[in-house]
């Protein structure tokens, strides 16, 4: 579905991604881990447009997008959750899933009671403003916006970040509910463990490559990984 | 010394008095080369009428207005809240009736009206041009700045260079600058309106496509940039503009439709039915577009342009939008101007002009068509009368010192405007609690 060819990134003289290749199937959710500054964030941004890469390229369903703007992947059926949600502070709820649905002519009025049953803590909040919610249904309603437009691939950057385990548990099962509706999920974390243990692959960073990578499954139990990522002492290695 | 130093009320009492000793010397009589300090003495010995009411000498006055702005200022310090959250729970019924579409529909029925019976009331010529000449165009171009930085959140600083377009493109095609007409001769400037609305609208593409890129304060830079271009063009190209002295041959506007004849003439009235009629038309299309799909992308991307992004709204497109929508009215008000005065010269087009339309949109409330419609007469209304009936000692330059201290005080006890529109009241009460700050708020560029 999503095919990334030996792409580079670069913030003028520096090179953030040295060529990254990774690929992504119908109907998987495949996660991306590394540490700060491996280069996750930069790859999310490329691949929604918002830095074009300087080399390689980038195939969506067999089309290339390599430079295609940021507004223009929505049409598309690529939605972004951003880091740090960036939901419409001064919308209310309701409003900020309207705009969601922005790209798309015609009633979208079961998608938001679509929304509703599969968040539904977002209608219980559906006239607060964006700004008044906590952090855990900020996200969710991030999530849910992007799902507004009927993507068929989720890019999700770091969808944990700041929120309480609990809260974290939840969001990560209604991602797994997404991925069973149909929807391709691209989720980028720094919180390992829980990301392995719902995605079908992954893949590691390190300073702006791809080191390796393996199903979930295989990486949860490899030593590397576990040393690294889940902070956990491997004997022996 | 200190102790009292520290109380507030005394340090307020002191800021209220170094301002009123600021605003007479300021306002007070110039001095000259045999008596250089007569400026300073007369400032606060010269006689004057204490409002009216009996002769005293001008500090007097000044001391007066400062224990009156002191009292004002601790008063709201100390019940401001209380005052502000009992009237809201007070007018929380009243509201809810005024929201209702029938009334409001109904009150602008009644608006229009009254504006349309007002000629029939105002005699004093006077009163009858300012109507046309400073009320009804400032309106105008109010309504239409109000899309840009109300509306999308781009500070323009340079919005005077679509109503110098507007006003140079009549006269183009009217004949009456030394470049030839075009459309093969002079036409009447009823036919410039469409022309010059077009004109100015591709104007705001031309000019938006490239600057829209920037953001915040880069993008409030460029604006006045161009709006000071526009005002050098026009002085400078001698053989196209006419030059410094501009041009005065423009006509007067005239309908010949068959039998259907008038001549607009030098009467104020008929102009203010024309300005009237187009007032309420972009009135009525600026509110459309408030709740359009275009204006609900305007509100995203000032919220933030990349959550806008990223639900496939393309920003600059949006801005580039917003800046010829707005022109559009200014354009216009460009068009009368003109044909009116039948005069148009580079000194009308400079940056005071620009800033005097966002001070009335600021006071009236950033995105509230309301706001800034009641923003915009009731300044240009206090101006006028101050030339109309000047106080004593006032000479005109002194309008800024006035509507300066009138917008520090606005910033003071209502800083979303007059009426604000509900979202930026929001937004604004969101940057005092910082998150964000006021300048992102102004320029929308909210992280």
């Amino acid at each position: 579905m999503l095919q990334v060819k030996d792409a580079v990134v670069r913030y003028g003289a520096i090179t953030a991604l040295h060529g990254i290749s990774f690929e992504v199937q119908q109907g998987e959710i495949v996660t991306l881990l590394g540490a700060n500054g491996a280069g996750k964030t930069t790859t999310l941004r490329m691949l929604s447009g918002l830095h074009a890469p300087s080399g390689g390229q980038i195939l969506f369903e067999g089309q290339d997008v390599t430079l295609t703007k940021a507004h223009q992947f929505s049409a598309l059926g690529i939605s972004h959750v951003p880091e740090g949600r960036r939901i419409f502070p001064q919308m209310t709820v309701e409003e900020n899933l309207e705009m969601g649905a922005f790209v798309r002519s015609g009633g979208f009025g079961d998608d938001i009671e679509k929304m509703y049953s599969i968040f539904p803590i977002l209608k219980d909040r559906r006239k607060q403003m964006g700004a008044n919610l906590s952090g855990g249904e900020q996200q969710m309603l991030a999530i849910a916006r992007a799902l507004m437009a009927r993507p068929r691939l989720l890019l999700l950057d770091e969808p944990s970040m700041g929120l309480a385990p609990m809260i974290v548990e939840t969001i990560f099962k209604i991602i797994g509910d997404i991925r069973a509706e149909g929807t391709t999920v691209f989720l980028v974390e720094q919180n390992a463990a829980q990301a392995l243990r719902l995605a079908d692959r992954g893949y590691v960073m390190e300073n702006g490559r791809i080191v390796f990578t393996d199903t979930a499954k295989n990486l949860l139990h490899d030593e590397r990984v576990r040393a690294v990522y889940l902070g956990e002492s491997v004997e022996g290695s | 010394m200190r102790r009292v130093w520290d109380n507030p009320l005394v340090r307020r009492l002191m800021a209220s008095m170094a301002i009123a000793v600021v605003v007479a010397v300021v306002t007070g009589p110039p001095g000259s080369s045999e008596k250089p300090s007569a400026g300073l003495s007369g400032s606060f010995a010269e006689k004057s009428s204490f409002f009216g009411l009996f002769q005293t000498r001008r500090f007097v006055v000044f001391v007066a207005f400062a224990l009156l702005f002191w009292g004002a200022w601790s008063l709201w310090l100390a019940w401001g809240e209380m005052v502000k959250f009992r009237s809201t729970k007070l007018l929380r019924r009243p509201r809810a009736v005024t929201e209702r579409r029938s009334i409001r529909w109904s009150a602008a029925i009644v608006l229009i009206v009254i504006g349309f019976l007002l000629p029939t009331f105002v005699h004093d010529p006077f009163w009858q041009t300012v109507m046309v000449e400073q009320i009804a165009i400032y309106v105008l171009l109010a309504l239409g700045l109000n899309v840009v930085v109300g509306f999308a959140g781009l500070l323009d600083l340079g919005f005077v260079a679509f109503y110098a377009i507007g006003a140079y493109a009549t006269a183009w095609v009217t004949g009456a600058l030394p470049t030839p007409a075009p459309f093969g001769g002079p036409i009447n400037p009823f036919f410039a309106i469409p022309i010059a609305i077009v004109m100015v609208m591709l104007a705001g593409i031309i000019l938006g496509a490239p600057t829209l890129r920037l953001r915040g304060d880069y993008l409030a830079i460029v604006t006045l940039g161009f709006g000071e271009i526009i005002a050098i063009f026009a002085n400078n190209l001698y053989g196209i503009t006419g030059g410094a002295t501009g041009t005065n041959q423009i006509p007067h506007f005239s309908i010949h439709l068959g039998p259907v004849k008038y001549l607009w003439g030098l009467a104020p009235v008929p102009y203010y039915y024309l300005a009237l009629g187009f007032v309420v038309l972009f009135l009525v299309v600026f509110s459309l577009l408030e709740h359009s799909r275009v204006g609900r992308a305007w509100t995203a991307i000032r919220e933030d342009e990349v959550a806008a992004e990223s639900i496939g709204i393309n920003p600059l497109k949006y801005k580039v939008m917003a800046f010829s929508i707005g022109a559009a009215s200014s354009g216009f008000a460009g068009v009368m101007t003109a044909a009116q005065t039948n005069f148009v010269s580079p000194t009308s087009f400079g940056l005071l002009f620009s800033i005097n339309i966002l001070v009335l949109v600021i006071f009236g409330g950033m995105g509230s068509i309301k706001g800034v419609l009641i923003g915009a007469i009731a300044i240009q209304t206090m101006s006028m009368y101050l030339i109309h009936t000047p106080p004593a000692g006032y000479q005109p330059p002194d309008l800024y010192i006035y509507l300066g201290a009138l917008l520090v005080v606005m910033m003071i006890f209502r800083p979303a405007g007059l009426f604000p529109s509900r979202r930026r009241k929001r937004e604004i009460g969101l940057a005092e609690a910082g998150e964000g700050h006021m300048d992102e708020v102004l320029t929308g560029d909210v992280p």
